[in-house]
């Protein structure tokens, strides 16, 4: 049997390509060598293209619309310029291990490496921050190396792939034919893990009587919320997520700890001190979790870590229980392994209690501001509230972004969608736009500062034109909070270039873009203005003027051991005691 | 300990980049670097000697694996494989200097591939270490220029 196929041109077989993978929606934005592949997008019937205005928009939305549906991301560019506004984008996924394909065009195939007009070398300048790339030279690979390009940011641990295009291939007459399955010899991720391990780890967690589940955001892109809480659930073993890890596992639970790390709290980080076994799932030993690594869980007696990426096991932690992974598969294993012993009933009552004793001495606390401001801590309890805390929270980076991970509770996966690894400022509004045309089912709040949000704001452009209905909360301080709070800390208070008090009246600038903008002031105010933003339907820009000078804590300063808190109390700026 | 990794990988544009570029940006220092077609010809196949005492080889062979285009990866036991080097080396032989040269190059079976009034140029091949000693031996004669290959290496044969 001949297998099928259409004669047609390479840029139509990019679309026909990219539809047959399940691509319903990309972000983009045309340019010279592009234009081939812009003429087969206007007549493409099943892909919906959202034109941008600025590049970075398009990867953020791509990488944003990929977390919110957990589908891969797909954006576009032109060569030179419009792929080299991608590679912020690019690096931010691959940190963050967001499947996204990146489609650029290049000049003429007998043009590159001649420094001709809008080149740029982009599979060698996007090299290091990415899962894998292309250079298409030959016309008739298109449809192959766009099935590859899906199927590897998918698998495994997921991530960025570049495909670079010259636009003589997109002008190119190919045979275009649906490829059988990707020819990747190299490639071939383990998902189940070993069987002799998963049993070490089931005794283990027998034996222990201090447990506790580290998690990160391979238990997001793997889809094994539901195996690990019924891991936690059968054993009674508390857990804490990373700031990726957010959504895994319900906040409100009574086994939830919060997160860990720099800005977690006291709780999770005392439970990590003190634990005789650390399971880590889907995370990295990240330097902002760990702290001084020297003394991160010092009485863990065994540390096991499920991975599907066997170049994260050992690289920061050498674990003595090692799993390849996926964590669906690995959790659902241990479950099962689990099930077949008898479980020791209460093993974890007092350790548990010991817990509960934390929460109760280190809740999260906050002052109520007496200047006449918001605390930002409550306009993020307000937007809970208002929502239900069923709201897609999509945020940018630095302070509102801590205090959003502490103050809201998540309840599934794919609710939390931030940047983590890189702490892209600038990424919040056009990822928010991602995750709404992606779920537009969901009120999607984007939580921002009055300083990332600069970056991006063109992107409000975006949001109007293709009525996007997000609401942008901007906890408008004044100043680049995070660097300013550290010069606050362990500056002497010299605010070197963080205040940016002079800015636009972003309700008027909302209102400029055709989007509703409003300004909120009083605490009273606050959930009002976002439940009117929330019916409008439109998309929506509230500017809370927030306490100046307010610290996000607790806060471990980079480097210290983790029980080295400051702010746990509150006693404001009063270094906690190790437990 | 030196460690002597073959890696087989797709003979595709690029591939050499990716791998010195992942040794470069993860901060992994190679002593040598030789590639060259397999007997596959879609595969190559590189020998790459690196100091395992400086970088973990456990997180340098897990990290190539990552690469997409890395097919099989062996860290070469000495005692179960064979290595060798090429080397050029031109080397300084005005008069009576030009005897001890071809002394030099018959106790270590290099040819002389090149000669001119002033110099010779010696061809070897074998082991890192005899490169090595050649060299020292060479060195009161005054070495010019000298060129290798880096080393390639194979394992030896179970029957």
């Amino acid at each position: 049997m001949t297998p099928q196929t259409t004669k047609m041109k390479g840029s139509q077989a990019i679309v026909a390509s990219l539809e047959a993978e399940g691509c319903d929606t990309l972000f983009g934005f045309p340019g010279g060598m592009v234009i081939p592949l812009y003429d087969a997008l206007y007549d493409a019937r099943h892909l919906r293209h959202v034109l941008v205005r600025h590049e970075q928009g398009a990867v953020h939305a791509a990488d944003g619309y990929a977390r919110a549906t957990g589908k891969v991301g797909v954006c576009v560019a032109t060569s030179g310029p419009g792929a080299t506004n991608l590679v912020t984008g690019i690096a931010n996924a691959y940190l963050d291990s967001i499947p996204l394909v990146a489609i650029t065009g290049q000049v003429k195939d007998d043009l590159i490496g001649t420094d001709a007009f809008q080149e740029a070398d982009v599979t060698g300048i996007t090299l290091p921050i990415v899962k894998h790339s292309y250079l298409v030279h030959r016309p008739a690979d298109i449809p192959q190396v766009i099935h590859e390009a899906f199927h590897i940011a998918s698998t495994g641990r997921p991530g960025p792939v570049v495909i670079d295009i010259p636009v003589t291939a997109e002008l190119a007459e190919v045979a275009y034919r649906r490829p059988d399955g990707p020819q990747l010899p190299g490639y071939r991720p383990t998902l189940k893990g070993h069987v002799k391990q998963i049993r070490a780890a089931a005794r283990a967690l027998l034996d222990a009587e201090r447990p506790v589940l580290y998690v990160g955001g391979g238990v997001i892109s793997a889809g094994a919320a539901a195996e690990l809480r019924e891991l936690a659930e059968l054993l009674r073993v508390p857990v804490t997520t990373t700031h990726m890890g957010l959504g895994g596992f319900p906040s409100r639970h009574e086994l939830s700890l919060g997160t860990l790390g720099m800005h977690g709290t006291v709780t999770a980080n005392y439970a990590v001190h003190e634990c005789d076994l650390l399971v880590a799932v889907g995370a990295r030993f990240d330097d902002r979790v760990t702290g001084k690594l020297s003394a991160f869980a010092p009485q863990a007696r065994a540390i096991v870590h499920i991975d599907v990426d066997p170049a994260e096991i050992g690289k920061n932690v050498e674990p003595s229980i090692p799993i390849v992974g996926d964590a669906r598969h690995v959790l659902a294993a241990l479950v099962a392994e689990l099930r077949k012993a008898e479980l020791p009933a209460g093993r974890t009552a007092a350790w548990l209690a010991r817990i509960e004793g934390w929460k109760a001495e280190y809740p999260l606390h906050y002052e109520a501001p007496t200047d006449g401001t918001l605390a930002p801590e409550f306009v993020i309890e307000e937007i809970e509230r208002v929502t239900g805390g069923e709201a897609l929270i999509v945020t940018d980076v630095g302070q509102h972004q801590m205090w959003a991970t502490l103050y809201y509770h998540f309840s599934e996966p794919r609710q939390w969608i931030s940047s983590g690894g890189l702490g892209t400022m600038g990424f919040g509004l056009p990822a928010a736009i991602g995750a709404k045309l992606g779920r537009p089912d969901r009120t999607v709040i984007d939580v921002s500062g009055d300083g990332g949000f600069q970056m991006t704001m063109q992107e409000l452009a975006t949001a109007v034109n293709y009525d996007v209905p997000i609401v942008v909360a901007i906890l408008n301080n004044g100043y680049l909070g995070m660097v300013r709070q550290w010069q606050e800390l362990f500056w002497n208070k010299r605010y070197s270039y963080t205040c940016i008090g002079v800015q636009p009246d972003f309700a008027l600038l909302a209102e400029a873009f055709g989007a509703k903008g409003m300004r909120v002031t009083e605490a009273a105010d606050a959930g009002d203005a976002l439940r009117e933003a929330i019916a409008s339907g439109r998309p929506t820009v509230i500017d809370f003027k927030v306490t100046a000078e307010e610290n996000v804590f607790p806060m471990v300063p980079a480097g210290q051991a983790i029980t080295e808190m400051i702010g746990g109390k509150s006693s404001r700026r009063t270094r906690e005691k190790k437990p | 300990m030196k460690h002597t990794l073959s890696v087989l990988v797709e003979n595709k544009p690029g591939v050499l980049t990716r791998v010195a570029g992942l040794f470069a940006r993860r901060g992994f220092n190679i002593e040598s670097l030789a590639v060259g077609e397999s007997e596959d010809p879609t595969l190559s196949r590189m020998t790459i000697a690196i100091d395992g005492a400086e970088h973990p080889i456990d997180q340098v062979t897990k990290q190539l694996h990552k690469l997409i285009n890395v097919v099989k990866i062996r860290d070469l036991d000495p005692a179960g494989s064979v290595s060798a080097e090429l080397m050029l080396v031109r080397v300084a032989a005005e008069g009576d200097k030009r005897t001890d040269a071809l002394q030099i190059a018959e106790i270590f079976k290099a040819k002389i591939v090149d000669v001119e009034r002033r110099s010779v140029v010696l061809r070897v091949v074998g082991a890192t270490d005899k490169l090595e000693a050649l060299l020292e031996m060479l060195q009161p004669l005054g070495i010019i220029e000298i060129t290798r290959t880096g080393m390639i290496a194979i394992g030896r044969g179970r029957g």
